[in-house]
């Protein structure tokens, strides 16, 4: 929300500067975004008068003006507003003058072939709004040649974030009496022009929805002249960033910017019949003064009369009975809508509009009659007329809440001392009523205050005007020596995983937990699908990492990289719930091209499965009882894959090469080997409680190795040999080694050589011949049981 | 004796000018073979006189040693004069390049999640984690952010079709807030705790990604107050930045979580195009920046999570991980973080033995 200083200073009588009101604006909680000074920005614009208008030659959408600077002759000027015309007064930017909005500096040019010396501003591009349906309009008596800045107040314009909890800021006057009891300045009292009621309203008013509309209040207004507004309620509404349009929008705008308190007012021509707030009709539908038609139902709140709806309640007027330059008779609304249908409302409708904002938030239900009052005296002053007597339909909420306060509160949870005299000032300056005969006080709330629903609330009242800056620091109990330890298992296991893969060479990435329907459907298919996703390949939540790091291989591929090493830590989304996992991928070159070989060397499968056994070692997995199985998914290549479990269901691990298809629909076309870790399916490592290894002494004799060729099936499994070669004797054999297999010229058709150096370690005494040759026997027989046998 | 003396010389000489190891050892032979001239001299001293032993025999002795010590001598030299020739024509290029050993990173996200736990351990605080995909009520209602509430427009939430078994609607959560409601539900008080994550808003420009991480921070006892609030923000923020002269301003602000809210903003400086923390910002050429969300927990969101807010109370706060990262470690644009470009990876990833301690500061410096 923005306001000029000088806004400020009709309600707020104070010495302060424009930078020490920005301090006192934050430190009371009303956020200050921005504060710029006119003059400066808007130097180089000034205001200006068209003299003549006639269309471009070349452009059917473009104008070429002439425009009076105030000295010197004439400028032509291309312009491209629709409501550029002769007579019209508005602001020029001269060449040198840079445009606020976009940082421009304005130069002589020619426009499709016409010299163009100028740029007849709009709101927008000034930065004095988000307007930009033509450019500013000036009053008739906007001296021409003054500098923009000076006409336009030149004032320091505030923009200030209000916090959805106080609607009751959402007017200039709201703000200065936060400040006055801030002790920035003395506020005003509002000022009510005084007008004479003539008659009772010839309109009946009434509401048939006192739920959606518990108050519904009006008059007539008869033989007023709407035209441009005055000087000084421009510069207002401008220093807002609202274009003026007419006195009668105007003042409705500023009864809302300045006192928070939307209004509306119909041409009474019009209307026809009574004007009731009701439900709205399943299927009723309204063109809103944006131009754009809406379709109501049953929940909603509308102002309507005979010919049906004027007004979407508390959220947007109807363009029909919108008033004009021709209006001369006025219906003024002031209402007090829901909240919560005004906000189920605008949801629905999906529109956004300042009265919604400050509707739904809750507007001052003790603000009806003088908002309305104060709305008269304006337009009769300003537009003239005749006011008729005011009707009240329905009654706002009215009770007020009583609050039981403790102000020993202040100090239990705002930290701070504040003596009850000064807790009782700031409450009291904010429109509370004090009583303090009674412990705990009983504090009432000023209706407006919808944000007051208990003791805390006004601690916080307290200490914002009082100063969260006089808050000392205090610290927080810290039990005696060194800090425990404070980390899980599972993050434990987190944290080494994660040092243990960069340690491998791995870079971590961070990939979207959400990826697309098709990239999903390759991993097996998503279970969590977005209602409302950003983008189509930011729609299902993952169920594997894969796809992700996949996504950011392709992309290092695009941008040149020929070797990536990723891996990520995150979670998989599956039906019963999130799995924290590690996935990895190897792609494109293990070893670059280099001159010892001549040649890169590209990753396997084999690559793969060293990384998974070394990080599920690290991560206290029993890497030795590990079954390595098939069906890693049809992520994989089906014959260059597998599964590590720790028995046939559990499922640790997966690693090898990705599917030929997969890569094709990720667009990859250098080999990609992969693995992938469940973390939530590690077991918890044996023994947490201590931290004594178990006994050990290195043997102190040297061990043996004995070497061993088996003629094998071409099927069988090697690690399947290996197992049953290291369980042949488990007091001897302490470790087998796989060092050749062969097939080919020497080795039978549907065979293969396997060769293993098998590691005997001997205890107390050195091996005697036939003890070795024993074991020896128990290696080839545990062999001869998977169908091998020992080549000669 | 002269004459021995002469021909010992000759002999050294000869042996010290041999050119090769056969050379060598025909003059070994020559001199102290079976038939060499020394040993014949040797020889003649078992029919010597006892006096006239005593005379020539140190007299021949010598000679043996001289010239046996030559060609010891010659022959060390003639194998250190052939090992060079083999060295020089074992000469490799060492300026080739060597074999590169790949370099991995952890991501600066993960980096600084490692900093904060370790932080906040030392301060008695526990990490909690909670699901990303959220109901509803843990995400806004028992945060006192009922349906009708306006903040809960404010959050552009991301939803699911679905919903719980209690009719609870499921979305991604907007904000690490629903571990306060989880951690009081599951563990009661009092509690410290920090809860780092995943969340997700449904926004994307320059300075938003529609996923980014989030760290909550929970302290529920008896007598927490803002000041603790203020203490701790503090005490973490320099412990962070490793810096004394981190300045915090707290302002008046509203989530409906806390009550009293407060946002919390810290003064910095531009140095060489970068905001560096540090100093008031109010300060001759310093400015404030907005940091972190922080309130008393508001009395509702206790009574939700099933604690009694006459006898428990705490603070909580909020800050974006991310956010921290790119102050502390100059990253300027959030959208790389999410994209795993290897170079990237490769300039702001850490060492994984860059494991963040506090005896040598959690930072990891440049």
């Amino acid at each position: 929300m923005k306001f000029s200083l000088t806004w400020l200073k009709d309600h707020l009588e104070t010495a302060a500067s424009a930078a020490e009101i920005a301090a006192a604006l934050n430190s009371i909680g009303i956020e200050v975004e921005g504060l710029e000074d006119p003059a400066e920005t808007l130097s180089g614009f000034r205001v200006a008068k068209v003299l003549t208008a006639a269309p471009h030659p070349d452009a059917d959408k473009l104008q070429v003006l002439t425009v009076d600077t105030g000295e010197g002759a004439p400028l032509q000027v291309v312009c491209g507003a629709p409501n550029a015309r002769a007579g019209m007064k508005g602001v020029l930017g001269l060449p040198g003058a840079v445009v606020p909005a976009n940082g421009m500096e304005l130069r002589k040019s020619a426009i499709r072939g016409v010299e163009s010396n100028g740029m007849m501003c709009s709101v927008r591009e000034l930065e004095l709004g988000d307007e930009h349906d033509g450019i500013i309009e000036l009053p008739e008596d906007a001296p021409v040649g003054e500098s923009f800045a000076a006409y336009h107040g030149a004032s320091p314009v505030f923009d200030v974030a209000i916090t959805p909890n106080r609607p009751d800021c959402m007017g200039v006057y709201g703000i200065a009496r936060d400040l006055a009891a801030a002790g920035l300045g003395t506020l005003k009292p509002i000022e009510l022009l005084p007008f004479a009621e003539a008659g009772d309203c010839p309109v009946e008013i009434r509401t048939d929805d006192p739920e959606g509309c518990p108050a519904f209040y009006g008059r007539v207004i008869r033989g007023v002249t709407n035209g441009a507004s005055p000087a000084w309620l421009q510069q207002r509404l401008l220093s807002a960033g609202q274009r003026p349009i007419s006195l009668l929008v105007d003042l409705t705008n500023y009864l809302m910017l300045g006192y928070g308190r939307p209004a509306h007012a119909y041409d009474l021509a019009r209307l026809s019949g009574a004007v009731v707030a009701r439900r709205a009709k399943d299927g009723e539908q309204v063109l809103a003064l944006n131009e754009k038609t809406y379709t109501l139902d049953a929940g909603m709140t509308v102002i309507a009369d005979n010919n049906g709806v004027h007004d979407i309640a508390g959220i947007m007027g109807g363009e029909h009975s919108g008033c004009s330059e021709k209006t001369t008779d006025v219906l003024l609304e002031i209402a007090y809508f829901d909240p919560d249908r005004i906000g189920a409302t605008g949801r629905k409708l999906g529109l956004t509009s300042d009265a919604r904002t400050r509707f739904e938030r809750g507007v001052d239900p003790a603000f009806l009659g003088e908002g309305l009052d104060l709305l008269t005296g304006l337009i009769v002053d300003l537009a003239g007329g005749t006011a008729t007597a005011k009707v009240e339909a329905g009654a706002p909420p009215g009770d007020a809440r009583v609050v039981e306060f403790d102000p020993g509160l202040t100090a239990r949870i705002g930290g701070v001392v504040v003596d009850d005299a000064e807790q009782q000032r700031i409450l009291a300056s904010l429109d509370f009523t004090v009583d303090a005969s009674s412990a705990p006080w009983r504090v009432t709330t000023p209706l407006r205050r919808h944000d007051i629903e208990g003791a805390a609330d006004l601690v916080e009242e307290v200490v914002r005007i009082h100063g969260l800056d006089k808050v000392e620091s205090v610290p927080l109990d810290q039990i005696d020596g060194v800090a425990r330890p404070t980390a899980t298992a599972d993050q434990q296991v987190e944290r080494k995983l994660r040092r243990a893969a960069a340690a491998s060479g791995l870079n971590e990435a961070i990939t979207w937990s959400f990826i697309s329907e098709a990239e999903a459907q390759a991993a097996g298919g998503g279970r969590w699908v977005l209602d409302n996703p950003i983008s189509e390949d930011m729609k299902v939540m993952r169920p594997s990492l894969l796809p992700g790091l996949l996504s950011a291989v392709r992309r290092n591929l695009d941008r040149g990289a020929d070797s990536l090493r990723l891996f990520e830590i995150g979670r998989r989304y599956l039906d019963d719930g999130e799995h924290p996992s590690l996935a990895f991928v190897l792609a494109g070159n293990k070893v670059a091209r280099n001159w010892q070989s001549g040649k890169a060397s590209v990753f396997d499968a084999f690559d793969a499965k060293a990384l998974v056994l070394s990080l599920l070692e690290a991560a206290g997995a029993p890497v030795a009882n590990l079954m390595v199985m098939g069906e890693a998914g049809e992520f994989y290549h089906p014959g260059q894959s597998a599964t590590l479990r720790l028995g046939p269901k559990n499922r640790l691990a997966s690693f090898g090469a990705i599917h030929p298809s997969t890569l094709r629909a990720f667009d990859i076309d250098v080999p990609v080997m992969a693995g992938g870790i469940h973390l939530d399916a590690l077991p918890q490592k044996k023994g947490g409680g201590g931290f004594a290894r178990a006994a050990y002494s290195p043997p102190a004799l040297q061990s043996v190795k004995r070497d061993f060729a088996f003629l094998v099936p071409s099927d069988l499994a090697s690690g399947e040999l290996l197992r049953a070669v290291k369980g042949a004797d488990k007091a001897n054999i302490v470790d087998a080694r796989v060092f050749d297999v062969f097939a080919g010229q020497g080795v039978p058709e549907g065979h293969k050589s396997v060769a293993l150096e098998v590691t005997l370690q001997p205890g107390e005494k050195s091996y005697k011949d036939d003890e070795l040759k024993a074991i020896s026997e128990k290696v080839v027989a545990s062999a001869a049981r998977l169908g091998a046998e020992l080549r000669g | 004796m002269d004459e021995l003396n002469n021909r010992t010389q000759t002999a050294v000489a000869a042996i010290e000018a041999a050119a090769t190891h056969d050379a060598l050892d025909t003059l070994r032979v020559e001199a102290l073979g079976k038939q060499g001239w020394v040993s014949q001299l040797m020889k003649t001293l078992g029919k010597m006189t006892p006096e006239e032993r005593q005379e020539k025999a140190p007299q021949i002795q010598g000679a043996r040693t001289a010239i046996a010590d030559a060609i010891d001598a010659r022959k060390a030299a003639l194998d250190a004069a052939e090992l060079e020739r083999k060295l020089a024509t074992e000469t490799i290029d060492l300026t080739l390049p060597a074999p590169q050993l790949p370099k991995g990173s952890v991501h600066p996200v993960s980096q600084v999640m490692d900093e904060l736990a370790e932080i906040f351990a030392d301060l008695g605080f526990a990490v909690n984690t909670g699901p990303e995909i959220e109901d509803d009520w843990h995400n806004f209602t028992a945060l006192n952010m009922p349906e009708s509430h306006p903040a809960r427009a404010m959050h552009d939430t991301f939803y699911f079709p679905d919903h719980d078994a209690d009719g609870r609607r499921m979305l991604l959560r907007t904000h690490t807030s629903p571990v306060q409601i989880r951690t009081m539900v599951a563990e009661g008080a009092p509690v410290r705790i920090i809860a780092p994550g995943r969340v997700y808003r449904s926004d994307s420009d320059a300075t938003h990604t529609p996923m980014f991480h989030q760290v909550e921070g929970l302290v529920i006892d008896k007598g927490i107050h803002l000041g603790h609030l203020k203490w701790t923000l503090e005490t973490f923020l320099k412990a962070f930045f490793e810096r004394e002269d981190i300045v915090l301003r707290l302002r008046p602000s509203y989530f409906p979580f806390t009550e009293p809210s407060v946002e919390v903003d810290v003064g910095f400086e531009v140095v060489d195009g970068r905001r560096v923390l540090g100093g008031s910002g109010d300060a001759p050429g310093h400015a404030w920046m907005e940091l972190l969300g922080s309130g008393v927990v508001n009395r509702r969101v206790i009574e939700f999570a099933g604690l009694d807010p006459d006898e428990w109370q705490g603070f909580a706060f909020g800050v974006g991980v991310d956010r921290l990262a790119m102050l502390k470690y100059g990253m300027d644009d959030l959208r790389a973080f999410f994209d795993g470009d290897r170079r990237w990876l490769d300039h702001y990833g850490f060492s994984p033995f860059d494991q963040p301690t506090l005896s040598a500061g959690v930072g990891a410096k440049a």
